[in-house]
Formats: C-alpha cells, sequence, structure tokens
C-alpha cells in the first residue's frame, strides 16, 4: 500500500511548477554569471581588452539546469512520508568515531612512540609528525579554555608567542648574560618551564580585562590581544630585534650538543653522526609534552577545578549560586591553557631555530581554534584526528602535483588549502556540528559511566 | 508566633531597589527564623524574585540592611557581600524560577559542584589533587555518599549516573533543590519550586520540604503560586503588592486579611470584598 502510494507520488510529476522553478533558476544563474563569467579581461601588447566567453556561460547554464532537472525528478519528488521515520527520539546512538573514542587512545599513543622505528628514520615523516603533534599539543592547550571552560578565545597564538619568544630571548640574550656561556646546553630544559610560566601570567593578564564579556565581545578583545602581542614584537625593535626575528639556538640531548664532532650525542653514544637524530630527540621531546599536556588536562577534569570549569560553560549565574568564585575560575582556565601554549611556543623556537612575529598570525589562531571545533568540544580524542585530518591535509595539498597540469598556468594546489578547509569545515557544521567527537565523559560516576549526549552538553557563552 | 525572644536567622530591614525610575522594592522588612519555612506570596511583578535576587546578591540593593545569622551568632551582612562569597559563606543557596542546572552533566556531578569550595579546599587548590593526595580522595568519598543521600532523599538515585537536561521537569526541580542542599546552607531560598508540578508532585514538594525543615538547620524562604503549597506548609508569609508588603502573619490570617483580597481580586466595593474573601478562603483554603 505505503509502496504504490509512493510510487505513484514518484510518476506525479508537477511540471509546470519544475518548469516555473527551472526559469527562476536560469534568471538567477544568468545574474551570477554574466559579471563573472561571461568576459575575461585579458591583457594585450598595448591594451586591456575582454574577451567574451558566452560559450562557457551556457555550458555552465546548462550543467546546473540539468542537475536541477534531476534532482527534481529523482530526489525532491520522494513522499515526505519516507523522509523523517529514520529519526527517533531515543538515546542518542554513538557514531563511530564515539564508540573507538576511549579505547583507541593507547593504540594511538603506542604508534606515536613507534613511529620513528616504523617510518625507518624518513625525515620528512618526522618533521611532518612533529609539525601536526604541535598542534594536537596546541589544541589541548586551547581546549581547556574553549571546550571545557566555553570561553572563547580568538587570541591563543598570543601564547605560543610568548613562549617562543621567553626562549629566543632568555637563551640568546639574558642567560648568556646572567650565567655566561657554560649554560647554553641547558638552556632549552630551563626555559621550557620559565617559558610556560611567563604564558601563564599573560594568560591572567588576558584574562582580567575580558572577565565580564560574554559572547562576540569577548571573541574580539581576545583577537584583538592576540594582534596586540604580534605588533609589539614588530615593532619594539631594540627588544625582540622586530621582524628579522631572531636565531635561537638548538636543543641539546640533556648537555649533548647533535654536533659531529667530538663531544657530541654521536661522539658520546660510540654512534655514526647523522642529523636524524636531532629531529628523532625532537619528535619525543613533542611527543612527552603533549601527552603530559593530555594526562593534566584529563585529571584537571576530575579535580573540582575542571568540574567548575564545565559548570561555568553550562552555566555561569548557577555556578555564582553555588559558592563557585567564577572570576578565579576563568582566570586559572585561561592561565592554564596559556601555559601549555607557551610550552609548545618553547619547543616551537627550538625546532625551528629561529622566531620571527610572522609564525603567530592570527590564521594560526583560527586554525588551532577549527581543529578544537573540528574535534568535538571538549573532546580530547576527537582533537587529535581533527589534528591529524586538517595539518595532514594542508601537507598533501603540497604534493597535489598531479592536478596542476589541469589548472591555469600560475596556480598551486598549495592556494586551494584554506579553500578546501573552508568547505570541509562548512560540510562538517551542515552534517556533524559538534565535531567528530561529541559525547560528553562524565567525571564521576555511582553505578555506570554513561556518556552524556552532545545534545544536551552547552557550547558555553563564548 | 515569631516571638521576640527567638533571633531571627534572616532580617530583611527597610529593603528598597529601583531600576531608574521604577521603585521594583520598597520599604520592606521582614525576618525568617530557624527551622521555619517563610513564603513571600503576590500577584506577578509585585518584586518577589527581586527580593530574592538582593537576597543571593544578584543585585545590590539601593537602601536597606540584609543580615544574616549563622547558630554561632556570627554576622553577615549581605547587601555588601558578592554573589557567590554569599553562597560560600554566608550560606545561602537558591533555586531559580526557571531551572538552571548543568545540563550536559550528569545528576551526580550537579551535586558535586554544588560541593566544590569544600573540595577545592581538600585538593589543596588543584596542586595536591593533581597528584592525587589520600585527604583528597576521601573528601570526595564523602562528597559522593552526600550526594547519594540527597538523591535518596529526592528519589533521583537511579537516574544518578544520567545527564541532568534528560530529566523531566518535575524530576529537575527536585535536583534543583537537592544541588542547593549539597551546599549545607542556613537558608534556602525556593523560587517558584512548585511551577509546573501537577498536584500529585506538588504534593510530593510538600513532603521534601517539610523533611528539609525537620532534619536540617536550615530556614526556607519560599516564593510561590501553588496555593496548596504554600498553605500547606509555610510558618509565616509576607504578602507583597507593587513592591511593599501588604500583610504578614501565619497562613489563616493573610487568608482572611482584606489588603490581601483586595490585591488579588481588585475588589473595592463592601459587599463584593466580603464575597471575595468567601471565594478565596474556600480556594486557597480547601487544600490546605
Amino acid at each position: 500500500m505505503a509502496a504504490q502510494d509512493a510510487a505513484s507520488a514518484r510518476t506525479a510529476y508537477d511540471w509546470p511548477a519544475i518548469l516555473k522553478d527551472l526559469a527562476g533558476t536560469a534568471i538567477v544563474s544568468m545574474l551570477l554569471m554574466v559579471p563573472i563569467v561571461s568576459y575575461k579581461s585579458v591583457i594585450t601588447q598595448y591594451s586591456l581588452v575582454l574577451e567574451a566567453r558566452w560559450g562557457t556561460v551556457f555550458i555552465i547554464l546548462g550543467i546546473i539546469l540539468a542537475a536541477r532537472l534531476l534532482m527534481h525528478l529523482f530526489v525532491w519528488n520522494r513522499p515526505p512520508a519516507a523522509l523523517p521515520a529514520a529519526k527517533s527520539s531515543g538515546p542518542a546512538k554513538a557514531s563511530l568515531t564515539d564508540r573507538i573514542g576511549p579505547s583507541v587512545f593507547p593504540v594511538l599513543v603506542a604508534f606515536a612512540i613507534l613511529l620513528p622505528i616504523i617510518s625507518g628514520g624518513d625525515r620528512r615523516t618526522i618533521d611532518l609528525s612533529i609539525y601536526i603533534l604541535t598542534y594536537i599539543m596546541l589544541a589541548w592547550g586551547l581546549n581547556i579554555v574553549v571546550g571545557l571552560a566555553g570561553l572563547l578565545d580568538l587570541g591563543y597564538v598570543a601564547f605560543y608567542a610568548v613562549g617562543a619568544y621567553a626562549y629566543a630571548l632568555l637563551s640568546t640574550i639574558y642567560f648568556p648574560y646572567w650565567f655566561g656561556d657554560g649554560m647554553l646546553p641547558w638552556a632549552f630544559y630551563i626555559t621550557l618551564p620559565l617559558a610556560g610560566l611567563l604564558a601563564a601570567l599573560w594568560g591572567v593578564i588576558l584574562g582580567f580585562p575580558v572577565l565580564r564579556l560574554r559572547g562576540d565581545y569577548l571573541a574580539i578583545v581576545t583577537l584583538a590581544f592576540g594582534e596586540i602581542i604580534r605588533l609589539v614584537l614588530i615593532n619594539w625593535f631594540s627588544f625582540t630585534n622586530g621582524p628579522q626575528g631572531i636565531t635561537v639556538p638548538k636543543a641539546t640531548f640533556f648537555g649533548l650538543p647533535f654536533s659531529a664532532g667530538p663531544g657530541g650525542f654521536a661522539d658520546f653514544f660510540g654512534i655514526e653522526h647523522n642529523r636524524i637524530y636531532y629531529y628523532i630527540f625532537l619528535y619525543y621531546v613533542i611527543l612527552i609534552l603533549a601527552l603530559v599536556t593530555y594526562f593534566v588536562t584529563n585529571r584537571l577534569r576530575r579535580l573540582p577545578i575542571g568540574r567548575a570549569w564545565e559548570a561555568l560553560r553550562e552555566d555561569e549565574i548557577a555556578c555564582r549560586s553555588l559558592g563557585i568564585n567564577t572570576t578565579n575560575t576563568k582566570l586559572t582556565a585561561f592561565a592554564i591553557g596559556a601555559m601549555f601554549g607557551g610550552f609548545a611556543g618553547c619547543f616551537f623556537a627550538t625546532r625551528q631555530g629561529f622566531v620571527s612575529p610572522e609564525s603567530f598570525v592570527f590564521i594560526e589562531s583560527a586554525i588551532i581554534l577549527a581543529i578544537v571545533v573540528l574535534g568535538g568540544l571538549g573532546s580530547q580524542i576527537g582533537i587529535v584526528f581533527a589534528a591529524i585530518a586538517i595539518m595532514g591535509s594542508f601537507e598533501l595539498f603540497r604534493e597535489l602535483t598531479i592536478f596542476q597540469d589541469y589548472l591555469p598556468e600560475g596556480t598551486d594546489p598549495v592556494h586551494f588549502r584554506m579553500l578546501a578547509v573552508g568547505l570541509a569545515m562548512v560540510l562538517m557544521m551542515r552534517f556533524r556540528p559538534r565535531g567528530f567527537v561529541t559525547r560528553r565523559q562524565p567525571t564521576v560516576f555511582l553505578k555506570e559511566r554513561k556518556a552524556v549526549s552532545g545534545d544536551l552538553v552547552k557550547e558555553g557563552h563564548g | 508566633m515569631a516571638t521576640a525572644s527567638r533571633t531571627p536567622v534572616l532580617s530583611v530591614e527597610h529593603l528598597t531597589m529601583r531600576f531608574g525610575g521604577l521603585t521594583a522594592v520598597s520599604d520592606l522588612s521582614f525576618d525568617a527564623f530557624p527551622r521555619e519555612i517563610t513564603a513571600i506570596i503576590g500577584p506577578n511583578g509585585a518584586g518577589k524574585t527581586t527580593v530574592f535576587n538582593c537576597i543571593t546578591g544578584f543585585y545590590k540593593p539601593t537602601e536597606g540592611r540584609i543580615c544574616l545569622r549563622h547558630s554561632d551568632a556570627k554576622e553577615y551582612l549581605l547587601e555588601r557581600m558578592d554573589d557567590f562569597r554569599i553562597a560560600q559563606n554566608a550560606r545561602v543557596a537558591r533555586t531559580f524560577q526557571n531551572i538552571r542546572l548543568f545540563s550536559g552533566m550528569t545528576v551526580l556531578e550537579n551535586l558535586m559542584v554544588a560541593q566544590h569550595n569544600k573540595l577545592m579546599a581538600a585538593s589543596g587548590y588543584t596542586i595536591a589533587g593533581i597528584f592525587g593526595s589520600g585527604h583528597f580522595r576521601r573528601t570526595e568519598k564523602e562528597a559522593i555518599a552526600l550526594a547519594t543521600a540527597w538523591l535518596e532523599k529526592v528519589k533521583l538515585i537511579d537516574r544518578a549516573d544520567d545527564p541532568a537536561g534528560d530529566l523531566p521537569y518535575g524530576d529537575q526541580r527536585r535536583l534543583e533543590i537537592a544541588r542547593a542542599m549539597c551546599t549545607d546552607p542556613r537558608l534556602l531560598c525556593l523560587d517558584e519550586p512548585a511551577a509546573g508540578l501537577n498536584p500529585r508532585e506538588s504534593e510530593e514538594l510538600n513532603r521534601l520540604l517539610k523533611s528539609i525543615r525537620a532534619e536540617n538547620d536550615v530556614s526556607i524562604l519560599l516564593i510561590e503560586h501553588d496555593m496548596s503549597v504554600v498553605m500547606g506548609i509555610s510558618d509565616p508569609i509576607v504578602v507583597l503588592d507593587y513592591g511593599q508588603k501588604i500583610s504578614d502573619g501565619d497562613p489563616t490570617h493573610v487568608k482572611t486579611d482584606p489588603a490581601v483580597i483586595r490585591a488579588y481580586l481588585g475588589v473595592e466595593d463592601e459587599d463584593e470584598d466580603a464575597l471575595a474573601a468567601k471565594a478565596v478562603s474556600e480556594a486557597v483554603g480547601g487544600k490546605s
């Protein structure tokens, strides 16, 4: 019975309506295409002339109309009853990423530890992994502020910059001045905690003015803060060396430099000198830093402070009515998030061997935030996949030389990477608006740990 | 009922709250005594919730004094304190007219957040907690035990691990009361706890509030429209209209006070007045 209805409904086309719609589509398409597609400006030897491309216009129009007609014939004429049947109001079904979430972490860690061996010491693989791990760590740090406390921070890269410049300035200027050259091999290990503390201090400094701000205002002020730090780095020439940047020393293996001569890392262990050891060393440093970020954040979530962060995201007024000092709670979220940004910045400086304000532009903040959002607000495992997807796809675009032949001359596939990421974000917002991992793991339970459906979890007022 | 020898938990003296040209509460004074339920009633817009917001520190009163006394004779001047300090130090807890639970957190987590300050101190302000100190773990166990006890009391123990946002309306109301009680308050302010409850649920709420009054060292302040709740459980009643106190006393007195009847029904004429008094006393008295 129902099948018959469906069949008859499918064959009964409302031709006048379809034709009207196609005519409307044609008008809108032409309005859009006439200024954009139909004329191309060509520079000849002496002048600029317009080259008409009406053929292209009609080919595109034909494709649009055909596609729309096909949609009318086969997709949009389905009986409406067939559509909402799939949706049930039962408990939220766990998606694939939700179900594999918690169990997949040990596998990922094991894989990460073995990666230098699996890759066979391939410099490019290790470089890419260092790159991705840095962003995973940054996103885990930002996740404390955005995902847990629900405060939208568009200037996170400022703390990254504070960490990087802390290492650059301390190791090149202040340590030699204070302690002489003997301290230099240990500069990285001494600066690392200092960079974190300095970034945390700046997190508190940012935190104070934005305490009373919400939503758009909070986003704008944090964005401005990120830009202020960058502009100060550019313009305070006597302190930061301005846009020329600072060359920073390499990290050592607990005092052993990765150099060829005697007294170096290779010499000490009696192995042949190879530059790859330095990259493998850096890889393990960032892996350890990232894992520390993961475990500390995970631990904090289960402590009163972490629960207060999440409660703050859910309802600030209720928090205050329960005696929670929301000022301190927000400040600790900013400070601890910034601290991990500072660690990552310190690592970034030693990996690059060079820091300049150019590395700390707004787009970096946007990418880190995109990773957090794509991963699922508050989800640490989701962030790993999101970072691999976004940073990996950036690298992938560098490899797409096969498309070179199909693209107009002078365009590089790399130029399309932001476009592709934008498209991916739009699709994500359409189909999985809450990110890869949407469900929230409760921090404490009585009988069984049931994940909370993402629909109930608020995004905070940031 | 209120004798001079007893010390009130809460004294509101000459409280005035103005928003620009609007006087929401004007020269209001009343006392609330330990282990009593004081109801504040009045027509819509009479300023009841404003009084609550002044007591809990969400508004700073324009004039007046709000004094809270603990049983150890410590006094807190609430009009001078920040909202979270009122909850933390003066131990005033509240619920909201439109429920404010942490809907993405589980029922148990909601009650754990309510014990934040106790747990925060036990976790050495997070530092000892990170390293898993024994003292913190013991305190956390006690906190879970307290939460469990309250969940049993409000009959939500089976839903402890479900998200708070998934609970039906009546359960959310009871959970909000349990959450407020987990802060171990001396004064509990309930803003329309029976709103949206069916008669059976309001009956249950009456029993819950009575048992809270009997078993805890707490004074309850109650805003309510549901007269079956108000008349059934409150000790003194304060009636507000246009921000002014028009009557107070025990339920039987308030029920028959002509000023109250005028405020609710808006009649002036002598005959109608008497008729209305009869109608109201039947309406509200039938259930109590």
